[in-house]
């Protein structure tokens, strides 16, 4: 990366607001972590197989976040969204002009962290912001981090539950140039709470597009958290986030993750269980064409005893796609009674298509059930035979087979007009890979 | 099963590590320290020709240019590579006519390990290749086994006798290249043994190699080079052990593997170096490079180890699926316990199609011990069909162990099957307690379940080999239950 290129960043960052007290430390410290870790080559394990050096070119435009009206996001609002709140980052900055509110202040508190850190809140900020760095030391988390002056602050008050939901859309205009976006969220979630948020990411136009967002999560006692990425980002665009969960108090977090296109996408989603009999899910679904990239890394991090955790990452790899999985999970010496599983499943369709996986155990205490498995292979002969000898055509005994592989994950999926949204999107792509096929 | 036991328990209680003494015989070494002029030193004792010293040159120089890896799950301070001995021979009559002329105290030495030097003991049937320190004593059955043409004698009398086969293959699986320690291997080994099957020969008997380090100081590199012509078939084992000593000791091994089309080729380790005392003090640093290239079409090659020794083991047997239709297999079973660490598994690699491997890794952790599995799957773009199955277990004693697993899976090709589990668990304490309930004491409770986690592995090893491994589980656990 050349020095002209971190200038420009750098000149962009020390333009942001949220120039003093804690957030001016903050990000001058992480900026000065980005210097020192620069960008992580093809030798750094954690980016084996995924490259991000060819990303970070003069050209790229850090976008003015007003190019974009109500009407270009209609297209891609998330079901319900009437009767939700929607929070909208344009190029990485939050457009409250775009964004409704749909809760009550004493339910929901929405504001730009900026503000958040030098007000009521700031205790909080400080306790939570950039928890996710100790998780992923690489300077492109560094490079988040140092543009949270920009970022989000969100928290679900104490003893709220409530059916509405919280939808986030991140877009990307690349309609005007490459375009680099860097969202940050802090999310907080108090004592005794029940929420449901989305996050979907899409680009507009077909240009190109890279999107570095952190999104970091914080679940206090008895809370049950709901959270799902769709990713959906256009046939140029590449895509690194981070969903950092903190459990913070005996609760429940649920993570669906949905990639569907892009051209190099990296998922990156933590779950860390600070306290005992703490539960939490991680499922995953990438159905993959063309020549994209996607790398899902998860790490549980196992910290108390008797918590649980359970994971499944499935992925369908057409044409010349590459589906990558790295799984840790981390029991550490204290945390007796864990019980963990994990499980990546991959099918490869297309010639040139490949399935990289790297499930990975790291356990220090004797009394704890842990698992993993992963598997890379074709669909079941037998099972297509089965349907084509019931009159099924080859592609839609195809189809049938692959929704019902998809299923497992998009069943997880809890809210049911979301559960539905998705299966769509699952299936046009299952039947536009049929018209292509024939 | 109760004699059995109590004989195991016999055996833990008596014993920490039986293999610890140390012969007074005289040796021969090399100044300490590594440089062009030790290099060449060491080809001059040898006698070796003029390309074999090229080689080892080209492999110093390239090692200079390298550095030590670090990506392993071990932790160890620096090694001061011009602190180590790294040539010391057994002084003794130069080339020995027959075993009698072997020096009595190294013959003794061998006894003591439990090894047959004498070849009146026709009824263990092993043809044993004995090297201590650098270089290799004795081998014994060389000339019934030279009547089927099976060459089996030391690395250093194949570079005199057969130089045409040793500079076909030495090196064609493992290059000298590949990594910071075989470079190092390269430009140093000492001796080793090499084994040659020639095309559709079944080897009558086992083949087996007992390494032991004995003088202080020293490194031991050996490289052990096995061809097996296409039709052929050998067994092999190889065992070690090492007094007990104070510093660390290094042993940089390389094992080369070929096999031909059809042939077949089963190599069996029991590695139980001497893994440092309770505090972690000493043991052997054991980073080795093996590998097996199935050449033809139809080929097999299977490792097998039992790793309870060491206080480092840093060690991938691998296996290059090139031949259509060929079989890698991996057995292993790896015991850490007091400080041991062990970063240990496979690598197969499939390039032909139709190539078939299979995994079994069983891991143990005990005391303060790290033990962790890194293994690689790769199937290329053009092998067609390829199946994999892998699995690792981990069974951990106590809680201040540790158990890590990190397979890597890479697929290219969309007929390929790879299929991977793990687990990690402590021993169940309901088995635990329906042995009690028996009148099986837990520490024998014990033995037996890790022998049966261990059985899948186990039952791969030659008859011997298999009882004295079962053996050497238990007392490798000593004390790390209760």
């Amino acid at each position: 990366m050349s020095q002209t290129i971190i200038d420009k960043i750098t000149e962009q960052q020390s333009n942001l607001p949220g120039r003093e007290g804690f957030l001016a430390e903050f990000t001058d410290r992480s900026m000065a972590e980005f210097r020192r870790l620069g960008i992580p080559a093809v030798k750094h394990e954690e980016w084996r197989y995924t490259r991000v050096s060819g990303l970070f070119r003069l050209e790229m435009g850090f976008g003015t976040g007003t190019s974009v009206t109500a009407a270009d996001i209609d297209a891609h609002r998330l079901p319900d969204h009437e009767e939700a709140t929607e929070l909208v980052f344009i190029d990485g900055r939050f457009a409250p002009a775009l964004s409704n509110i749909r809760h009550n202040e004493k339910e929901l508190v929405v504001m730009p962290l900026s503000d958040a850190a030098t007000g009521e809140h700031a205790d909080k900020i400080r306790a939570h912001l950039g928890h996710s760095a100790a998780y992923h030391p690489d300077g492109i988390q560094a490079l988040n981090a140092a543009f949270a002056g920009i970022g989000l602050f969100v928290m679900v008050r104490k003893g709220f539950a409530t059916e509405k939901p919280i939808y986030i859309y991140c877009i990307a205009d690349s309609r005007t140039g490459y375009v680099f976006a860097q969202p940050r969220t802090l999310f907080l979630v108090e004592a005794a709470t029940q929420v449901m948020v989305a996050e979907h990411y899409v680009t507009l136009g077909s240009g190109e597009s890279f999107t570095n967002e952190v999104f970091e999560l914080c679940a206090e006692q008895d809370a049950v958290v709901e959270y799902v990425k769709i990713q959906d980002e256009g046939p140029m665009a590449s895509h690194v986030g981070t969903t950092h969960v903190r459990q913070t108090g005996r609760c429940l977090t649920n993570a669906v993750t949905i990639s569907l296109s892009g051209r190099m996408v990296r998922n990156n989603l933590n779950m860390v269980m600070e306290v005992e009999h703490g539960e939490s899910h991680m499922h995953g679904l990438s159905l993959l064409n063309g020549e994209t990239l996607v790398d899902n890394h998860t790490i549980v991090d196992n910290m108390q005893p008797h918590c649980q955790s359970n994971e499944l990452y499935k992925a369908v790899l057409d044409e010349a796609s590459t589906g990558v999985f790295n799984g840790k999970i981390f029991v550490r010496k204290d945390a007796q009674k864990t019980n963990a599983y994990q499980s990546n499943k991959n099918i490869l369709i297309g010639e040139k298509a490949s399935a990289n996986t790297k499930p990975q155990l790291e356990i220090f205490a004797d009394d704890v059930k842990c698992s993993h498995g992963c598997t890379v292979g074709r669909l079941d002969e037998e099972a297509m035979f089965y349907l084509r000898a019931r009159g099924l055509g080859e592609a839609s005994a195809r189809a049938l087979l692959l929704h019902a592989f998809a299923a497992d994950i998009l069943d997880r999926i809890g809210h049911e007009p979301l559960r539905r949204y998705v299966d769509r999107l699952v299936s046009q792509r299952l039947a536009y890979d049929i018209h292509n096929g024939q | 099963m109760y004699e059995e036991n109590d004989d195991i328990l016999q055996q833990v209680t008596t014993s920490e590590y039986k293999y610890g003494f140390v012969t007074q015989i005289e040796s021969d070494d090399a100044p300490k320290g590594l440089s062009e002029d030790i290099v060449r030193f060491i080809s001059g004792k040898k006698n070796e020709p003029e390309w074999l010293l090229e080689w080892r040159l080209k492999a110093y120089r390239h090692w200079l240019t390298m550095e030590e890896p670090t990506w392993p799950n071990v932790d160890y301070p620096p090694i001061n590579y011009q602190d180590i001995i790294y040539y010391s021979a057994p002084k003794q009559k130069l080339a020995p006519n027959s075993l009698d002329e072997i020096d009595p105290e190294l013959r003794r030495t061998f006894e003591k390990l439990g090894i047959s030097l004498q070849e009146q003991k026709r009824l263990t049937g092993v043809a044993v290749d004995a090297v201590i320190d650098s270089v290799s004593v004795a081998t014994t059955f060389k000339d019934e086994l030279a009547k089927q043409g099976i060459i089996f004698c030391s690395m250093s009398e194949a570079v005199q006798e057969h130089p045409e086969l040793i500079r076909k293959y030495i090196g064609s699986v493992v290059p000298t290249t590949d990594n910071y320690f075989t470079a190092l291997n390269s430009a140093v080994f000492s001796d080793g043994s090499f084994c040659y099957i020639p095309a559709g020969v079944r080897c009558p008997m086992e083949l087996s190699t007992y390494f032991r380090i004995n003088a202080a100081n020293t490194g031991q590199f050996e490289r052990t080079l096995i061809v097996a012509e296409a039709g052929s078939y050998v067994s092999y084992l190889e065992g070690c052990t090492a007094p007990m000593r104070d510093e660390n000791q290094l042993h940089a091994a390389v094992v080369e593997i070929f096999a031909g089309e059809k042939a077949e080729v089963k190599y069996s380790t029991v590695q139980n170096w001497y893994p440092g005392d309770k505090e972690g003090k000493g043991g052997i640093y054991n980073f080795v490079t093996k590998r097996g290239l199935c050449q033809g079409d139809h080929s097999k090659i299977s490792w097998t180890q039992v790793e309870t020794g060491s206080s480092i083991t840093w060690k991938y047997p691998s296996v290059i699926l090139k031949g259509d239709h060929s079989i890698g297999e991996f057995y292993s079973v790896a015991v850490t316990n007091n400080f041991q660490q062990a970063d240990t598994g496979t690598k197969m690699i499939h390039l032909g199609s139709h190539t078939r491997s299979r995994i079994v890794s069983k891991g143990i952790s005990a005391g303060r011990s790290n033990n962790s599995y890194r293994g690689l799957v790769q199937v290329a773009r053009k092998a067609d069909h390829a199946r994999n199955f892998s699995q690792c277990d981990s069974l951990l004693l106590g809680d201040k162990c540790g158990a890590h697993t990190f397979p890597y899976i890479e697929v290219k090709n969309p007929t390929g099957i790879v299929e991977h589990e793990a687990t990690t668990s402590k021993i169940g304490e309901d088995q635990i307690f329906y042995c009690n309930q028996r009148g099986v004491d837990t520490e024998s409770a014990v033995a037996l379940i890790i022998n049966g986690f261990a059985k899948e592995v186990m039952n791969q090893l030659p008859m011997e080999f298999a009882v004295e491994a079962q053996k050497l589980l238990a007392i490798s656990l000593e004390g790390s239950v209760g």
